[in-house]
């Protein structure tokens, strides 16, 4: 089987020498997709399923750390398409010293912009190696081990990055939140708030006994929020602990939230089913 | 720009640390004993003094020379620390200190009288029934050489307060231009830059070399931009442009660039790099997250007898403020290099022009939605910023 790879990067000249530097270091990989923000990187990357994705980490729409997330909780179970392996993640920035911390602790490659032609020899060299590993079937490689990894990266990399550390700290805890319909604007003490869901641009919030519109990102919510009582579950999900009545794993691997207050279920993605243990 | 982040700026705190480091127990512990030692080496003085006016029995003049000069530096210099000093001169305030010091030269000088009377088996009390002038005498020298001592403890405590003051004023100095010359040489910025720089070598030599001209003078601009105080309005947009060119370089398409320069203000004196952080501050919040990008226009006009200047962008926008108190692109991250870049435009204008002259930012109102920053200067009446 052919690799592919697919290439995320938002600096049109820096993605064509990637594209071409590839192409003279490792001939057979075959680039099926070239985009240039990060929400295109998802949508290609499970369409197009490459073995390898080149992601950079600054790109507009999302991070290639938030795509790394997105790919982990969307990517299709091994028991539906056997075939579809995870692809292997390379990261590239230019600056990111708390990034690339985490990936030397993690064991996952990453790339220094400007990408030298001998450093990006090596990354091939060792994406090789990775993908005869995979092909032994005496070393099988598991979703769920990739998925544990890259939850790891993604804590590490969120608790060690400046704007994330300090805001933590620093950022008052949300007591009300205001949201505004037409020339009124509904008070919602954040304790009546079972669930906050992302849609696009806005967020939903979520009380039993209605739900609101909020022009906030997800992401900038959370900082703002109590994390031992607001439980993110999905990268577009956070619930309330106390409002979850209960958490069943299905047959898939799945695990499916019962609210109280609420009737409709909740899904939890798989880098988030391991905080649902039975104590 | 809120006065939230012109606090967040204030640079009081590294005073405040260098002060609190100062005064530790251990600190304290290791001034008490250098005090002692000098008290000491300035009572064998006074000893020798004595023993060169009437030599003869020296271990007496000694004990006696030690036991008071001692006792009262003990209580004056212990007490001084008890009675809570002012920070700045170590002492407590006029008429503590005042009282502080006449009861250490009586008490120490009895307390010492007594030790002295113990070791030479004699009583200098018995001096008041038949030579009241000499004990009188003695205690006014004692007074004397402890007000000589005293003013040497102070003068010297003030002025290591001092050069610990200036030290830490320099010390804010050096990180404030640390500061700046790091938000302003943003590695991100640079790194990318050149990875840029590196393709177009080989891809493209004529514009590779056009990108290094405007990166040389774009750093050249950066780091002398503290040393001259003005140059012309002309100059500043050149310096935007050094930007933007490396900027679109970097984006591509996705960047588009709109200068207005009427000719009349070309000449016109403005300070150094004052546009640059609002275009750095449209490009990295509002052009760079959004997907397809957007135009940035830099312009300058005269409106009465003030000197406008905006930047525009089409961009992602101002965060809402209604919502949450969400901050604005300014203000939401407090730390970035752009935010730092704001106050400095903003801090600069307070200091050259007061309030004739300020900075503001808004979403901007018509259908492309973005972000228009404003600055307004005086302008005098020859025509140039005054």
């Amino acid at each position: 089987m052919t690799p592919t790879a697919l290439i995320a990067e938002d600096e049109p000249l820096l993605a064509r020498a990637l594209q071409s530097d590839l192409a003279q270091l490792w001939p057979q990989l075959s680039i099926v997709a070239n985009v240039g923000d990060g929400t295109e990187a998802v949508k290609q990357a499970l369409a197009q399923q490459p073995t390898v994705c080149f992601l950079d980490i600054r790109m507009p729409g999302l991070s290639g750390l938030e795509v790394a997330q997105a790919l982990a909780e969307d990517w299709p179970d091994e028991a539906a398409n056997a075939a579809s392996n995870f692809p292997l993640l390379v990261f590239i920035t230019a600056y990111d010293q708390y990034a690339v911390q985490a990936f030397e602790a993690q064991a996952v490659d990453y790339l220094l912009k400007p990408v030298q032609h001998d450093r990006l020899a090596l990354c091939c060299e060792r994406l090789r190696q990775r993908l005869a590993q995979r092909a032994d079937p005496r070393t099988p490689v598991l979703l769920s081990q990739t998925v544990a990894q890259l939850r790891e990266l993604l804590g590490a990399v969120g608790a060690a990055s400046p704007n994330a550390a300090p805001a933590q700290t620093s950022v008052p805890k949300l007591d009300v939140l205001q949201a505004g319909v037409g020339a009124t604007v509904h008070m919602v003490p954040i304790d009546d708030v079972i669930y906050f869901e992302a849609a696009d641009k806005y967020l939903r919030v979520i009380t039993a006994e209605r739900e609101h519109l909020v022009r906030l990102a997800l992401r900038e919510l959370l900082p703002q929020l109590d994390a031992q009582r607001f439980w993110q579950v999905h990268r577009g999900l956070v619930v309330q602990a106390r409002c979850i009545a209960s958490a069943t794993r299905e047959d898939t691997g799945r695990v499916t939230l019962r609210l109280r207050g609420r009737a409709e279920k909740l899904s939890v993605s798989r880098l988030y089913a391991h905080l649902f243990k039975s104590m | 720009m809120t006065d939230r982040t012109s606090e967040a700026a204030a640079p009081r705190p590294a005073n405040a640390l260098l002060l609190s480091v100062d005064h530790p127990a251990s600190a304290v512990k290791w001034a008490f004993g250098r005090h002692f030692l000098q008290a000491f080496a300035f009572n064998c003085a006074l000893w020798a003094l004595q023993v060169l006016a009437s030599p003869g029995a020296m271990d007496i003049k000694f004990v006696y020379s030690q036991a008071i000069g001692l006792s009262i530096w003990f209580i004056i210099d212990g007490g001084r620390l008890l009675l809570r000093p002012n920070r700045e001169t170590g002492w407590p305030n006029a008429r503590r200190a005042t009282v502080l010091i006449v009861v250490g030269v009586l008490a120490g000088y009895t307390i010492g009288t007594v030790i002295g009377d113990a070791y030479c088996g004699c009583s200098s009390w018995e001096l008041r029934t038949f030579a009241p002038r000499r004990l009188a005498l003695t205690l006014f020298g004692t007074a004397l050489a402890a007000g000589v001592a005293i003013y040497f403890f102070h003068s010297r405590g003030h002025a290591e307060h001092q050069r610990a003051q200036l030290a830490a004023s320099e010390r804010d100095a050096t990180l404030a231009k640390l500061t700046l010359l790091q938000s302003q040489l943003e590695p991100h910025m640079l790194f990318n830059t050149l990875a840029n720089l590196r393709v177009l070598i080989t891809l493209d030599p004529a514009r590779a070399l056009a990108m290094l001209d405007h990166l040389i003078a774009y750093l050249r601009a950066t780091l002398s931009a503290s040393r001259s105080n003005a140059h012309a309005l002309a100059a500043e947009f050149e310096r935007v442009d050094d930007f933007l060119a490396l900027m679109s370089v970097r984006m591509g398409e996705r960047l588009r660039t709109g200068f207005s320069l009427p000719a009349e203000l070309r000449e016109i004196a403005v300070p150094p790099l004052l546009l640059q952080p609002l275009v750095e501050n449209a490009v990295k919040h509002g052009l760079e997250p959004k997907v397809e990008g957007g135009r940035i226009d830099v312009r300058a006009e005269r409106v009465g007898d003030q000197l406008c200047l905006t930047v525009r962008d089409t961009g992602v926008g101002l965060a809402p403020a209604g919502v949450i108190g969400a901050a604005s692109h300014a203000s939401a991250k407090p730390a970035s290099g752009a935010a730092f870049g704001l106050q400095q435009v903003h801090e600069r204008l307070r200091v050259l022009y007061g309030d004739r002259a300020a900075l503001t930012l808004e979403a901007a109102t018509d259908a492309e939605g973005g972000v228009l920053a404003r600055i307004v200067l005086p302008l005098d009446k020859a025509g140039s910023a005054a």
